[in-house]
């Protein structure tokens, strides 16, 4: 039997080897997974992103119980976590320490975690983290999480992934001038003020608030010949009803106070995707920017392979010395420009 | 460049809550660029090998404090083989009686370790057993 075959039929032992295959770059293991990209496209891709010690974990260990024991009523779904930690610059090597926070989901065949070094990767995902996912994808796993390296504000690759993408907060981590700032917030389908019976909750809550009326205000202000007149942009734009606006949910994970509501925000967040033909396009976004990521990697090696290391080493060795700009050196380098 | 990483799992099977010799193994090993997933306290053997078999870890680093190996050890072996996983190598770290040391490598552990065991010593093991040399 293939690896793609084992996998296709939820080998655990098979997707874990395919797992690292595709994370050590392996041919074998984008073969196979080339055997299995038909059958991708049915997962709902979740991310979990939000400042270290937010309570990522705890939030995506609660969540993916809380889809293998629904309340009565509920479907019960197959879970993947995809839990990303840093590596260390200097030495390659990183504690991935997620899992901690993760074992009440040990024992369930209907659960699968993997986690991931970043390895050099800045945007808080690692190299492979799509592609892994895809996998998940392919082997039938219902709803994948996906969290992200505690991320800071500018770590947003999650968004270009995932479908819904919950940022999660804390009472006390930031004011007012955080929740402006562009980047992560910006980024939120959902907004999850976790640890919510810690003090300072409502002030979180508030700055949450503030931003998302700036972002998505309901109402405009017009200055009309000296006289301000309001109007409700509800009646002024008639594709209102196709925006989504950011829910601000509290929560505590540890408790797992406030889960219900969030997991109805997020199959609330895959309908209104859905409605609205959003889904098709961002997965046609992502797939394309992941497209042009391969290309871009592809071109550097190969031109890596081109220009003799002896012309790249005379080169930087001129910028080093200052006889060169960056944009010089890499215009000589890159169109074979006049030499130094 | 992509050089392959050594996924190693520390894991503290059994009930002891005496985790910082598992962390400073964690860190070191960390230190040498490996990738590492620590699982936290009281985890069963069958816990263990469930993490290693997600993670596919070429690693395991067992610490037990509490007495309780020559139960323990065993039977994450048992669960390993069972799931197509006898490939990974198992060490061993904490308080171990010598007398019990022969009868755990006898089932297949590379190495135990006992307190004031040096970390650099741990980390060339884990790389010769993982890769068959030490490091460079």
């Amino acid at each position: 039997m293939s690896l793609a075959t084992s996998v296709l039929a939820g080998e655990r032992l098979a997707m874990a080897r395919l797992l690292s295959q595709i994370e050590n770059d392996e041919p074998g293991g984008w073969e196979t997974l080339g055997e299995l990209f038909p059958h991708t496209g049915q997962a709902h891709l979740v991310g979990v992103t939000g400042a270290p010690g937010t309570g990522k974990s705890s939030l995506v260990n609660r969540l993916a119980h809380y889809y293998r024991n629904p309340p009565a009523g509920e479907p019960q779904r197959k879970i993947a976590v995809v839990a990303v930690d840093p590596s260390s610059p200097f030495t390659g090597g990183a504690i991935l320490g997620d899992r901690v926070r993760m074992r009440d989901l040990s024992g369930d065949p209907g659960v699968f975690i993997r986690s991931m070094a970043a390895r050099g990767s800045l945007g808080g995902l690692a190299p492979t983290t799509s592609s892994m996912v895809q996998v998940f994808d392919a082997a039938g796993f219902e709803i994948i999480l996906i969290e992200t390296v505690g991320a800071g504000q500018a770590e947003v690759d999650i968004a270009r992934l995932a479908h819904t993408t919950l940022v999660v907060e804390a009472p006390g981590l930031g004011d007012e001038i955080q929740a402006i700032k562009a980047g992560i917030l910006e980024i939120a389908d959902i907004l999850v003020v976790n640890k919510a019976d810690r003090p300072g909750v409502e002030n979180t809550e508030r700055a949450l608030r503030s931003m998302l009326e700036l972002g998505h205000p309901t109402r405009r202000v017009v200055n009309h010949h000296g006289v301000v007149e309001s109007i409700d942009i509800n009646s002024a734009e008639k594709d209102f009803e196709s925006l989504w606006i950011p829910p601000i949910l509290r929560t505590v994970a540890t408790k797992g106070d406030g889960l219900p509501d969030l997991v109805r925000a997020i199959a609330d967040h895959l309908e209104h995707l859905e409605t609205t033909g959003e889904r098709h396009d961002r997965d046609r976004t992502r797939l394309q920017s992941e497209l042009e990521q391969l290309i871009q990697g592809n071109l550097v090696s190969r031109w890596r392979k081109e220009v003799p290391d002896s012309k790249y080493q005379e080169i930087l060795e001129s910028l080093i010395a200052r006889q060169m700009s960056p944009h010089q050196a890499a215009e000589i380098l890159m169109n074979g420009g006049p030499t130094a | 460049m992509s050089e392959r990483k050594i996924r190693v799992l520390v894991a503290k099977p059994g009930l002891d809550g005496h985790d910082r010799g598992a962390k400073v193994v964690a860190r070191a090993l960390r230190d040498a660029g490996m990738e590492v997933i620590y699982t936290g306290l009281r985890q069963t053997p069958e816990m263990v090998a469930e993490v290693a078999l997600q993670e596919d870890v070429d690693v395991i680093g067992l610490s037990i404090l509490s007495g309780a190996h020559m139960a323990l050890v065993p039977r994450v072996f048992e669960i390993l083989a069972a799931n197509g996983q006898e490939h990974v190598k198992v060490f061993v770290g904490g308080i171990i009686p010598d007398e019990d040391v022969p009868r755990l490598m006898e089932i297949g552990v590379v190495g135990v370790y006992g307190p004031g065991t040096l970390t650099g010593d741990i980390i060339d093991d884990v790389r010769q057993a993982v890769v068959g040399a030490p490091a460079a």
